[in-house]
Formats: C-alpha cells, structure tokens, sequence
C-alpha cells in the first residue's frame, strides 16, 4: 500500500512512531536502571535527580550501582523457589489449555447444530465473570478436600479460567482451515478423530502457537487466581512480588520486589523477541477474525 | 460433524468449564440471595493482657442451631440487590422525594458506592477502549509503513506493555508519577506548577487510569490489526489507486473495512476486560478517588469481614453489566451465524 | 528488613536447637496460618523445631482471607490461626477456634494470667506480643524549633506550622491516611481519644455521627494541611519512607516499626539520629490517649482431633517459651508479653501507651464491618467534596447495610 509516501506524512509517522517506542519503552528501562539503586534513590523522595546519579547509592555502596536488591531476592529470599514454580504452572497450563481447547475449539468450528453457537456465547460470558469471585468460590471446597495450596488446583484453575478465550481463538483459526480438508478425509473412511489428527493438526501449528503465547501471558502474569490459591511456600513469583511489597506491620523488601520486578519481565522480554514474527503470522492465519 | 463425536471432543474443555466457572456462577446466584443468620448476641465479660471489659459476642450455641436448621441461611431475595452498597432504590426514592429533582438524584448517585463504582467503570470502559483502538490502529499503520529491518524492532517495543504484569506495570507507573518520581517533575515543569500532584485529585487520578488503561492494551488492538494488514488484498487497493484514490481515502474505504472484523474482535475483547478493571485501581492505589465493581467485589471479600452475600451480588450485577455492554455485538453475530448456516 | 530479620531469627533458632533441644516432641500433624512479620517468623521457625510429627506453617499477608475457610473444614486444614484483637471475631463469629482452658491446665505452665484472652469466662487465645501507634519524631528538627516532643495533637499540629514557616520541612506531619484500612483506623484512634464510643451500648446501632466524631474528623483534616497532598494514597511503608527521606518529622505510627524504622540501606546519618519514639497523644483536652493498644495472639482450631490440639498447644508453647527472651535479636523484634521479656529502647511508645491505659482495639462481632465502612466513606471528606456530618451518616448507613446483611441488626 505505502509507496512512496509524502515527506510530511513520513515525518508525521515517524515522529508518532518515536513518540510511541518512548511510551512503551521508557518505563521498562527506567526500572531497570533504577532496581540497582538503594529504595531511597530509586523513589528519589527527596530529589528527583537521585534516581538518576544514585546519591545515596554511592554514599551506601561507595559506587552508584549496586547489585542489592538482586542478590536480597533471589539468594536471600531465595526467588528462585517462585521462578520454578512459575515456570511448572506455565508450561503444564499452556500444554493442557491447548490439547483441551484444540479439541473444543476444532468440534464447535464443525458442527453445525445450534447449540455450538450458544455454547460459544456462553463462553463469552463466562469470560466476562470477575475471575476474583470465582477464586472465593473455590476456597471452602479446595480446603475440605485438602486440594488448596498446591500447584495442580491452581494449574486447573488456569486452564478452566483460560479456556473461554482459547476456544474462541482456536474456534475462528479452524473456521478458516477449509472444511473441505476433514471431510474429504472422512470420506476416505477416518472417524472424525482420525480426520483431526492426520489432516489438521499438521496444519493448525500457526494458530495454535499464538494461542498458546496467550495462554502463556495469562498463566504468567495471573495474580487472582495464584495469589489466593497457593500456600506460602508454593507461590509463583507475581504473588511473591506482592509480598516482598510488605503489609501494615512490616518493612517491604521494595528494592527486592523492584529486581523482582525485572528478573520476572526478563523471560516475558526473550519470549517476545522470540516469537514476535510467530504472533504476528498466527493472528494474520486467522485466529482473530472475530 | 456428529453430535455423538462433537460430545467427545468437547467434553475435556466443557468439564474443565463447568466445574470452574459454571458451577461457582451458581453457586454465586444462589449465596446473592441469601445472607448468614441473624446473630444471637450476648454481653460477656472478655479479658486480655490489658484488662477486662464488657463486650458482645456472639452466642454460638443459638446461632449454630438456627444455622443447622437452614445452612443457607436465610432467604433474603432480592434485598441485598436493593441496599444501599448495591442498587440503594430507597436512597433514590428518598431523593427524588426531596424535591431537589435530577440535581438531588445525581449528587445522591455520587455518593452511593455501586453508582459510583459504575460511573468510573463506565467512563473507563468507554473512553479507554476507543482510544486504544484508534492508537492500535496508528501504530499498526505507521509500524507498516516501516523499512523491513526496522519492522521487528517496532513490534518487539510495541508489544511490550501488553505482555507485563497488569499488577506490576501499574505499580511501575505508579511509582515514576508519584509527584517527586522522573514523571511527575516532569510534567510539573512542563505546566511550571510545582504543587502539581497527579495522586491528589480525583479528575488527574482517572486521568492516570485511563492513560494506564491505554498503554496496557494499544499493543493488543496493535498486533492484531498489524496481522489484518498483511492479508490486505492489494488487488483493491491497486484498484483505488488507479482510480485516484488518495492515501487517506485508500485507508477510510480499502483498509478500514477489511480490518472491521478485527475492529469488532478487539472492541469485543477490551470491552470485557476493561469493565472488569482491577489491578490498576490496586496498584495506583487509587481507591480513594476511583473504584470499579471488581475493586468492589474484592474489598468485600478482602481482610476480616468477608460480605460473601455482598460479593456474590455485586458479582452478578457485572455479569449483568457485561451482557448488557455485549447485546449488540452478540446480536449481530446471531444474525451472522445464523444467515452463515442457514 | 525483614530478609535479614527472619535470617538472624533462624540462625538463632539453630543455635538454640543445638544448645537446648529442649523437650518438644508431638505425635501429631501441626499446620499454623498466620501473618508474615519477624515476630511470627519466629514463633513459626521455634514451632517447627518440635519433633515427632510435620510442623507446618503458611505465614502470609493473605491470612485473613484464608484462615476462616482453612478452619472451616473438618477436619481443618490448619490446626492454629496467629491472630490479632480485630482478627480473632471473624475466627469467634465462624465458630472455629477452641477453648484453651483444659490445655492450659496440662501444659500451660508458665504463661501468665495477662496472656490468657478470656471470652465469657473460656480461654480462647494466647497473646504472645503487644503493640500500638504512638509518636515518631525528628528531635534533632524539634529541638531546632526549640519545642519538646509534642504530648497532644493540638501541639503537634502547633509544632508542624513552626516547621513549616521556618522552612524545614514542606508536610512535616506523616500519616498513613490510604482510604481503607489505614485511613479507617486513624480514624479509630482520634474517636477513641476524643472519648467517642463506636456502638451505642450493648447494640450493634453505630453510634460515630457525634460530636465526637465530627471533632474527630476535623482534627484529621487539620492534620492533612500538614501532610504530603498525596496523602489517601500512603499507608504505613510509604509514610516511612517518606520519614527516611527525610520527608516528615513528626507522625503516628506503630510500634512494631520502631525497631526497623530507619535500618534500610542509604538513610542518611542526620535522620538515623535524630530517630526519636514517645507514647501515644492526646487530643481536645482527654486523658485517653488516641490510638489503640492491640495483642497478637495464637489460637487452636476447634474441627480438628484432640491430638492434634494437644501437638499444636505443645509446639506453640515452645514457640513462646520464656528462654527465648535472653537472646536479644528475638527480644528486640516485638514487645513481648512472654515472662522474662526485658523491655528495649524499641518498646518505650508500646509500653507508655499500655501505662496511659489506652484503650484496646474493641474485639466486637460488627468492628470489622464499620472499620471497613469507615475506610470506604471517609475519603471524600478529606478531600474536601462532602461535610464531616455528610461523611459521618455516609459511614452509618454504609455500616447498616453490611450489619443487615450479616444479621447483626
């Protein structure tokens, strides 16, 4: 479409263009440069300047950086327990929500009958419950079969509260892998879950990787659901963070929770550089055609 | 497909649904109608470290065999929609009684907590969604127009408010706003205003929320409409250029219309997520200036008190809000569907 | 910090499992909730030592909310809930904690009466630890003033202008006034100590829409002109640091911080010194002091067998043994209501407000539901958008509608 475009409008975009990169990036950076200050530059109450040269850093540390909050997070406060943990709940999260929302996904894309259509709806809505009501809903059941605490409920939990939009997702994916492909194999005389194995799922990998970064993020970056499900000791590291933030009787660990911060947006930044090329030619696919 | 093989392939995802959302909204519903048992109190004597005192209990014995009678507790119908931290008809009636009309009823709205959290959640909702769809769609379109290299760059960048922690990029906003961070000094210079404080007042506040809202999800309306852009038929805009069509009419009448399924997919999507604001009013501690139903929900729930019935209520107002706020979009895609299949 | 805290706590926890492994063996599950600070860090690491059976523990900010439907199940998930004078109603309202006495009985020696939270005439809880709000102050920026530590409100807000007209400080005054819980309980404080009664007597009928309470409401508000303008948003760690920034000089804050106020890293010399604790003020002219005196205290789960009862009493006795008061970092941490605590330079505020017979945080059915109506109404008051009476009936009728709901009215 763009050829050759007019200086000005090129101008235009480009300038928009840094405008938005310093948005969206800004943040990242700042925190970053500032998780190797001590709290008191890092939130520079007293000057804003602090946060930049680290005044009272230096006067700490004897040099304007300082790898304090790092070490406090994960040696001492052992972060790394929570990074585990964040990492078991994820990858057992993406791999069930995918095998259980392909299959869903593909059976409301081919049948035609209407109650796959309101079944679709009531997806939709079961998205729009708060995921906060459903979690206090759990609590007393979870307890009395002494199921609360651990990784497994929670990983369920994701699964079924993530299933909705991946269903949907995957729903408008298969709608654009031609019908022709499974019918044609089941007239060759394969039941419609042979069909599903050997024509479309060599075929679905596109939309299914860009369903499962999704799944990714929201298992990642869920607060709701782990930070009141988990016991202590098996928290993931977004509920782990909240902590170090501290309550009404104790002292946060803030410059803990800062490094935390950004050790946690580390994998999100590889995971991103990664995939970008795979999200973007997921969704061109057709996962989204609404 | 067959309803016998449909039944297979569903069942996984249908269980995992039913027992984890669809069973706890009932359960929900139900707990909205009830509440816990009049408590039958009494006046004890209660020691400590640091003396004694009169004070109430609650007498367990009575209570406990009201409760064993009916563990429900007791029906209360609709009453819990219609008190004052929920629907509050009688506060209204009460004001539109006084004779100070639509200026009586509305200063009462303001200061009722479910209105109140309703009005932020709507002009959020509403201001928000609109505005990320339109800077999502900027973007997409400028990050197209780029050089191939430069491309990958803009999408890593672009994607990376999206992808971090509603909780914790709230918090890192927070933090850089706070009247002395690099943001907030900035900003006070910019309008040479030195008490300038974008956590005092409530209009700034909201402010705040909705530019958060924005940050958070452009690069979701982004990404998809980048990913519409790609399969743009370039037949029809070769078309419309051979006709003379100006850039900005080849984007009102080729791109635009081929993006609107997306439009209605992302529109469709915020809508949802943002009516269920939370985190950000959390992480920006904002409650004293701006609240929303989920932020509500939750301080029912939060800390010793735990108003079930009142969560459980506020609950399904949302859910009733969220469907109204979809009629339309739901009813256009019954008609696609249906005239898809028909 | 508490990092460092609970790692000086379980080096000492070793060191005193080596010397005294003294006798603690249970032949039962123990499973313990509570919240997460250094003094309960420590009662959990002394808890586990026990042997013969798990000791488990989930100390957590979160406790609140798990505590009552982890007691709820029979049998319970936890076998003790550690809990404070606010928090022991909702364990009491549920009905899931048991009757202490006849375990006191066996194995109860050595605690004394004062430990003991009698509810109509059964033990319910052992307090191991006080606490309160009292006065935290820069006497080096007092004393350049030329004023003594402020005894009331009154010259507290009188101390605050000379700072501010002398140009020292721009909010000398600190307060942890975030709508909500923070907010609600400042609130608490002033009314007590304008001799305001939260309930009109034997009734849950609320009873803030006073004099009392309005006078209450304007000293807060006078209070605010002093504090930084973002003040709705700031709870107790944000007030802190704005004291460690050098910030604030003069504020109401707990106890319980006293000890680790001024320990993080780069706090400059000038505020480590001229760190300064008194009790609790007064206000309007009373005796009482405004603040509220508060216990923490472990409890016993009542849906659980009776083994499991006596393993968790006998672990958590061991938790607070007296022994554990020689050595100073656990002494430091709290103050202690454990015989053979020797009260520090960190306990002065919490042991002069005991003395100036504060009153302590009602351990009523309903507190709870006014406290979170209070957090949620009182905002806009502060904010200048509605009266002190507007705020105050705001609060009254918030109340009644949670009250009705959970049928205390």
């Amino acid at each position: 479409m763009i050829r050759k475009m007019p200086l000005g409008l090129r101008l235009i975009s480009s300038a928009f263009l840094i405008f938005w990169l310093i948005m969206a990036a800004f943040p990242f950076l700042w925190t970053f440069w500032g998780s190797f200050k001590v709290e008191l530059d890092f939130f520079s109450l007293a000057d804003w300047t602090n946060a930049l040269f680290g005044r009272n850093t230096v006067e700490t540390h004897g040099r304007p950086f300082t790898g304090a909050g790092y070490h406090g997070a994960w040696i001492a406060e052992g972060f790394w327990r929570p990074a585990i943990n964040t990492a078991i709940v994820c990858f057992f999260v993406v791999c069930i929500s995918l095998t259980i929302g392909t299959l869903g996904g593909y059976a409301l894309s081919r049948a035609k009958a209407r109650y796959s259509f309101l079944l679709l709806i009531l997806a939709l809505i079961f998205r729009a419950m708060p995921p906060i009501t459903l979690v206090s809903g759990y609590m007393l059941p979870f307890f009395e079969w002494n199921l609360w605490g651990i990784l497994p409920t929670t990983i369920v939990v994701l699964v079924a509260i993530n299933q909705p939009f991946t269903l949907w997702m995957l729903h408008s994916f298969f709608q654009n892998i031609p019908q022709e492909l499974d019918e044609s194999a089941k007239v060759d005389g394969c039941t419609q879950f042979q069909a599903f194995r050997h024509v479309i799922i060599p075929v679905m990998w596109p939309g299914v990787i860009t369903t499962a970064l999704f799944s990714f993020l929201l298992a990642y970056n869920d607060f709701a659901v782990t930070s009141v499900l988990l016991s202590e000791t098996n928290r993931t590291m977004v509920p782990e963070i909240a902590a170090f933030l501290g309550t009404t009787y104790t002292e946060g660990n803030i410059m803990f929770a800062v490094a935390a911060v950004v050790s946690a947006t580390v994998p999100l930044f590889i995971l991103v550089m990664l995939f970008q090329n795979r999200i973007v030619s997921g969704l061109t696919a057709g996962a989204v055609k609404g | 497909m067959k309803h016998r093989s449909f039944f297979w392939f569903f069942l996984p995802t249908g269980l995992a649904m039913l027992l984890f959302i669809a069973m706890p909204i009932v359960s929900v519903i139900i707990q909205s109608l009830y509440a816990p048992h009049e408590s039958v109190l009494i006046t004890v004597e209660n020691c400590g470290p640091f003396g004694c005192t009169e004070e109430t209990t609650i007498d367990q014995e009575a209570t406990r065999a009201l409760e064993e009678a009916k563990p429900l507790g007791r029906f209360v119908g609709l009453d819990i929609y219609r008190d004052r931290g929920h629907l509050a008809f009688a506060e209204l009636r009460e004001a539109w009684q006084s004779g100070q009309g639509i200026r009586g009823v509305i200063d009462t709205l303001g200061n009722l907590p479910f209105y109140r959290a309703i009005t932020f959640t709507l002009v959020f909702t509403f201001t928000v969604t609109p505005s990320l769809i339109v800077l999502g769609l900027l973007i997409a379109l400028a990050v197209n127009s780029l050089h191939r290299h430069l491309k990958g760059l803009m999408i890593f960048f672009s994607l990376l408010p999206m992808i971090v922690t509603p909780l914790i990029g709230s918090l890192i906003l927070f933090w850089m706003i706070d009247s002395r961070g690099i943001l907030g000094t900035a900003l006070q210079s910019i309008f040479e205003n030195p008490d300038l404080s974008l956590k005092a007042s409530s209009e700034l506040t909201w402010l705040v929320l909705i530019i958060y809202g924005i940050w958070h999800s452009a690069p979701f309306a982004f990404v998809v409409f980048y990913a519409g852009l790609q399969t743009l038929p370039s037949d029809q805009l070769e078309a419309a250029r051979i006709d003379g069509a100006t850039r900005w009419q080849q984007v009102r009448y080729v791109v635009i219309p081929h993006l609107m399924p997306l439009v209605t997919f992302v529109a469709l999507i915020q809508l949802m997520d943002n009516f269920r604001i939370f985190e950000p009013i959390v992480g920006f501690n904002a409650s004293a200036h701006a609240t929303s139903l989920s932020w509500i929900i939750f301080n029912d729930l939060a800390g010793e008190t735990r108003q079930l019935s009142a969560a459980a209520t506020t609950s399904v107002l949302t859910i009733i809000g969220v469907a109204i706020l979809l009629s339309p979009v739901l009813v256009r895609t019954w008609r696609e569907y249906r005239g898809s299949y028909r | 910090m508490k990092g460092i805290h609970s790692m000086i706590a379980s080096g000492v926890a070793l060191m005193l499992a080596a010397s005294a492994a003294s006798a603690c063996t249970i032949s039962a599950r123990v499973s313990i909730v509570g919240n997460e600070f250094p003094a309960i860090q420590t009662i959990g690491a002394q808890a586990k030592e026990c042997t013969g059976a798990e000791v488990s523990t989930n100390l957590t900010k979160d406790h609140q909310t798990i505590n009552v439907p982890g007691m709820q199940g029979n049998p319970a998930e936890y076998t003790s809930a550690i809990i404070a004078n606010s928090s022991i109603v909702a364990l009491m309202n549920e009905d899931v904690i048991r009757p202490l006495d006849d375990l006191i009985e066996k194995h109860g020696q050595g605690l004394k009466p004062s430990q003991l939270i009698t509810i109509d005439g059964k033990v319910m809880a052992v307090a191991f630890m006080a606490n309160a709000q009292h006065l935290v102050y820069r006497a080096d920026i007092l004393k350049k003033i030329g004023v003594e530590a402020p005894r009331t409100y009154e010259e507290m807000l009188a101390a605050a202008k000379m700072i501010r007209d002398q140009g020292i400080m721009e909010n000398p005054i600190g307060g942890a006034y975030k709508a909500g819980w923070g907010l609600a309980q400042e609130f608490n404080n002033m009314f007590l100590g304008h001799g305001g009664r939260h309930f009109k007597a034997g009734s849950a009928h609320p009873n803030i829409n006073t004099p009392e309470g309005i006078k209450t409401l304007e000293m807060m508000k006078s209070l605010s002109e002093y504090m930084n303008p973002d003040f709705l948003t700031h709870d107790n760690n944000e007030t802190n640091a704005e004291f460690r920034a050098g910030n604030v000089a003069i504020m109401n804050m707990w106890g319980s911080r006293a000890e680790t106020l001024v320990t993080a890293d780069g706090v400059s010399q000038e505020v480590i010194d001229g760190f300064a604790i008194r009790g609790p003020m007064t206000v309007d002219g009373g005796t009482t002091p405004a603040s509220t005196l508060w216990w923490d205290g472990w409890t016993v789960a009542k849906n659980i067998p009776d083994d499991e009862a006596e393993a968790t009493f006998i672990a958590l006795m061991h938790a607070i043994r007296p022994e554990l008061m020689e050595d100073d970092g656990i002494a430091r941490q709290a103050v202690w209501l454990i015989d053979g605590y020797k009260p520090t330079s960190a306990s002065a505020g919490v042991i002069e407000a005991a003395e100036m017979k504060t009153i302590p945080y009602p351990m009523i059915p309903y507190m709870g539901l006014l406290h979170t109506a209070l957090g949620n109404e009182l905002a806009d008051f502060l904010q200048g958008k509605e009266s002190a009476e507007q705020a105050l009936s705001d609060v009254e009728a918030a109340y009644r509608a949670a009250a009705k709901e959970k049928g205390f009215l």
